[in-house]
C-alpha cells in the first residue's frame, strides 16, 4: 500500500533525472549541471523557470559558438556562391589543433585559439589556391563534389591521424562557474560564448567599417567592376576563404573545452551550419549572428522537451522547412 | 561498340567461373550492387542534374521493409521488396515535390539534411530495432527466404537487376524523357521556357531513381541479412553512390558499372591489408578520388576516354592529310 502512495515523489524524481540527463548531455553542459544539481534540483518545480533561464542561457552561449562559424560559410556564399560543404570539417580540425595544444605543448586556451585560427587560415587559403579556384566556374557538379570529396579527406585522414576515440580537453583548462540569481554557467561555456560574440561581430565590423573589408564586399558585389578598381579579386576571395576557415578554426577551438569531439563531429556543424546560414540569410553576418543564437535556443529547449538525440531532428526539420518556404533564407539577401 | 557491349556482358557472365573463391565472389556481387545503386543514382543525379546527397533514404527503407517484414510478421523477407520500393517511392513523393523548388546546392543541402534526419529517427525507433538493427532469417527455411551460403546465386540475381535497370536507362536515354533530361541538367529555366513540363520529368526522374535504389538497399540486406542505421542510412551509403556514378562519368549509361568495378575492388584490398582501420584509408582514397575529379575532370573517366580518342583521332587524320 505504501508503495501506491509513492508515485508522486518518483515522478518528480524522474523528472529531475530527466532535466540531468538533459543538461548534461543535450549540449554538453556537462560540468555546470553537475554542480548545479544541489542547488536548482532539491527544489523541484518551484524551480522551473530557473531551469528554464538555465536552459536559454546555455542555448544562446552554444548558439555564439555556432553564429561565429557559420558567418565565415554565409561569407564565402556571399562573395563566391559556393556552399562550403567540409566547413564543419574546419571546426573539427580546430577542435584537434586545441588538443594538439594542450597535450603536446602544454598551452592553455590563450595559446591554442591562435593556433587554431592561423593554421585554419593556412588551410582555407591553401583550398582556395588549389581546390576552389579552378571549380568555381566549372559545372555545378564539379562544385558540389570538391567541397564534398575535401570533407570526406580531411575527416577520414584525422581519423587515421587520431582514430575514432572521442577526445576531451582536461577539466581545469578555464576552471569555474558563475551564479546568476540560480542559473549556472560554466566558465569554459562562458568564455566560449562570449569570445565567439565578439569575434563574430568584429567580422561584421571589419567588412563594413575597414578598407579591407570594403574591397571583400566590392569583390563579392561585381568582380570585374572590382578588378578595374585596382582590387585583385583572387588575393580577396583567398582572404575570404581564409577568414572564413579561420573563424570555423577558433570556434572548434573554443568548444573544444566543454564539447567531447571525435573526427565525425564536423558533420553536425556542417549541417548546424547550413541550417543557422539559410535561416540568417545567405551572404549575412548580422543575420548569421541572430540565426545563431536562435538556433542553440532551440536546440536547447528541444534537447529538453522531446530528449537530447531529438535535438538535431528539430533543427534540420526547421532547415528543410525554412528551405521550403524561402530558399532565399529568412532575412537579409547579400552581406 | 556492339562488340564492347559484348565483350562485357560475356565478362560479366564467365566472372564467378574465372575467378572463384569466397573473396572475389563476394567482391563480384558487391560490385554489381555498388553498380546498380550508383546507376539508380545516375538516374536522378546524373541525368536529371539533380546532385542528391540523401538516397541513403530509399537505400535504407529498401533495406529496412523486407526484414521488417521478416522481423514482426515472419514473412519472407523477398516479399518486403515492392513493399519497400512502394514505400520509397511514397517518401519521394512526399518529400520530393517540395524539394524540388530547390535548384543546385540548395537541393543538395536539403537532401543531406533529410537523411540525417531520418537516420536520427530510425536509430531511436524501436519498432526498427532502433540502434541495433535487424536481422533476417538465420537459416533458410524456404527457398523464398533467398538465403545462400555462397555469394555466386546473388551474383547472378544481381547482374539480371543491373541489366534490367541498364536496358530501361538505355532506352529512356534515347527517348523524349533522355532528352528532356539533359535539357533540365544544362538549364532548369532555360528549359522550362522551351516548353519542357521540369516538374514532372524531374518527378519521373526522382520515383525511377528512388525505386531502383529502394530495391538496391532490398538486395544489400537480402545478401547480407543485417541492417543497422549506419550501414543503411548513413551518408556514407548516399556517399558511395555518388562517387561511384561521378568516377565512372555522371549521366553516362556505363559510368556506374566502370566506376564501381574500380572503386569495389580498391575497397576490398584495402580493406583486407588493413582491417577495420583500412575503412578510414578506403575513405581518404574516396576522398581524394572525388577531388581529382571535380578538379580535373567533373566528367568522369567515360569522359575522359572520349577526349583522348576524338584527340588521337583528330591526329590520326591529321597525319593521314
Amino acid at each position: 500500500m505504501s508503495k501506491r502512495l509513492a508515485p508522486a515523489p518518483t515522478l518528480s524524481r524522474k523528472r529531475e533525472r530527466e532535466v540531468c540527463k538533459v543538461l548534461a548531455c543535450g549540449n554538453g553542459f556537462r560540468r555546470s549541471s553537475e554542480q548545479g544539481k544541489g542547488g536548482i534540483f532539491r527544489s523541484g518545480l518551484a524551480a522551473y523557470p530557473v531551469i528554464l533561464l538555465q536552459i536559454i542561457a546555455g542555448g544562446l552561449l552554444l548558439g555564439a559558438v555556432y553564429a561565429l562559424f557559420s558567418a565565415g560559410l554565409s561569407l564565402i556564399w556571399g562573395m563566391m556562391n559556393v556552399i562550403n560543404f567540409a566547413h564543419g570539417e574546419f571546426v573539427m580540425i580546430g577542435m584537434y589543433v586545441a588538443f594538439l595544444v594542450v597535450t603536446a605543448l602544454n598551452g592553455g586556451p590563450v595559446a591554442f585559439a591562435p593556433a587554431a585560427a592561423a593554421f585554419l587560415f593556412l588551410l582555407g587559403v591553401v583550398v582556395y589556391f588549389g581546390l576552389i579556384r579552378h571549380i568555381i566556374r566549372g559545372p555545378m557538379i564539379a562544385q558540389i563534389l570538391s567541397t564534398f570529396g575535401l570533407a570526406l579527406l580531411l575527416r577520414y585522414v584525422t581519423f587515421w591521424l587520431f582514430s575514432a576515440n572521442f577526445r576531451t580537453l582536461p577539466d581545469n583548462l578555464i576552471p569555474g562557474t558563475v551564479d546568476l540569481g540560480g542559473v549556472l554557467l560554466g566558465m569554459p561555456q562562458l568564455v566560449a560564448g562570449g569570445a565567439a560574440f565578439v569575434l563574430t561581430i568584429g567580422a561584421h565590423l571589419l567588412l563594413t567599417r575597414t578598407a579591407l573589408g570594403s574591397r571583400l564586399l566590392a569583390v563579392a558585389e561585381d568582380r570585374s567592376a572590382a578588378m578595374l578598381m585596382g582590387i585583385r579579386p583572387d588575393r580577396m576571395q583567398a582572404l575570404a576563404w581564409g577568414l572564413s576557415a579561420a573563424g570555423a578554426g577558433i570556434a572548434g577551438a573554443l568548444i573544444a573545452t566543454f564539447y567531447p569531439f571525435s573526427p565525425g563531429v564536423g558533420e553536425t556543424f556542417a549541417l548546424t551550419a547550413f541550417v543557422v546560414v539559410a535561416l540568417g540569410g545567405f551572404g549575412s553576418i548580422p543575420g548569421a549572428l541572430v540565426a545563431g543564437l536562435l538556433i542553440g535556443v532551440i536546440q536547447s529547449l528541444s534537447a529538453y522537451a522531446f530528449g537530447p538525440v531529438y535535438k538535431d531532428v528539430v533543427v534540420y526539420a526547421l532547415f528543410v522547412a525554412i528551405l521550403w518556404v524561402r530558399p532565399q533564407g529568412l532575412m537579409g539577401k547579400l552581406v | 561498340m556492339r562488340w564492347g557491349w559484348l565483350a562485357i556482358a560475356v565478362a560479366l557472365l564467365l566472372y564467378p567461373w574465372i575467378l572463384t573463391g569466397p573473396f572475389y565472389e563476394r567482391m563480384g556481387a558487391d560490385l554489381l550492387l555498388a553498380a546498380i545503386a550508383a546507376a539508380a543514382w545516375n538516374i536522378l543525379g546524373g541525368y536529371a542534374g539533380q546532385i542528391s546527397v540523401g538516397h541513403a533514404v530509399f537505400y535504407g527503407i529498401g533495406a529496412y521493409v523486407p526484414l521488417l517484414v521478416y522481423t514482426h510478421w515472419q514473412l519472407p523477407p523477398v516479399l518486403g521488396i515492392p513493399a519497400g520500393i512502394l514505400v520509397s517511392l511514397a517518401v519521394a513523393a512526399v518529400i520530393g515535390v517540395p524539394t524540388f523548388r530547390l535548384q543546385g546546392h540548395y537541393f543538395s543541402m536539403a537532401t543531406i539534411a533529410v537523411a540525417e534526419l531520418v537516420r536520427i529517427v530510425v536509430g531511436n525507433w524501436d519498432f526498427v530495432g532502433a540502434a541495433i538493427g535487424l536481422m533476417g532469417p538465420a537459416v533458410p527455411r524456404s527457398l523464398l527466404d533467398l538465403s545462400f551460403k555462397s555469394a555466386v546465386p546473388y551474383y547472378y540475381i544481381f547482374l539480371a537487376v543491373l541489366a534490367a535497370i541498364l536496358a530501361l536507362t538505355a532506352h529512356l536515354e534515347r527517348g523524349r524523357m533522355g532528352y528532356y533530361w539533359r535539357a533540365i541538367r544544362a538549364g532548369e529555366r532555360a528549359a522550362r521556357s522551351l516548353g519542357v513540363p521540369v516538374r514532372r520529368y524531374k518527378l519521373w526522374a526522382l520515383l525511377l531513381s528512388a525505386g531502383f535504389t529502394s530495391l538496391a538497399g532490398s538486395l544489400y540486406a537480402l545478401m547480407v541479412g543485417f541492417v543497422d542505421p549506419e550501414s543503411a542510412f548513413g551518408i556514407l551509403v548516399s556517399v558511395e553512390m555518388i562517387i561511384t556514378a561521378a568516377l565512372g562519368g555522371v549521366g553516362t549509361l556505363l559510368g556506374p558499372l566502370l566506376g564501381a568495378a574500380i572503386l569495389v575492388p580498391l575497397k576490398a584490398t584495402t580493406n583486407s591489408l588493413f582491417g577495420g582501420g583500412g575503412s578510414g584509408l578506403t575513405y581518404i582514397l574516396y576522398g581524394g578520388i572525388i577531388l581529382l575529379l571535380a578538379r580535373f575532370e567533373p566528367g568522369g573517366l567515360i569522359e575522359l576516354s572520349r577526349r583522348i580518342a576524338t584527340r588521337s583521332l583528330k591526329k590520326a587524320k591529321a597525319r593521314a592529310a
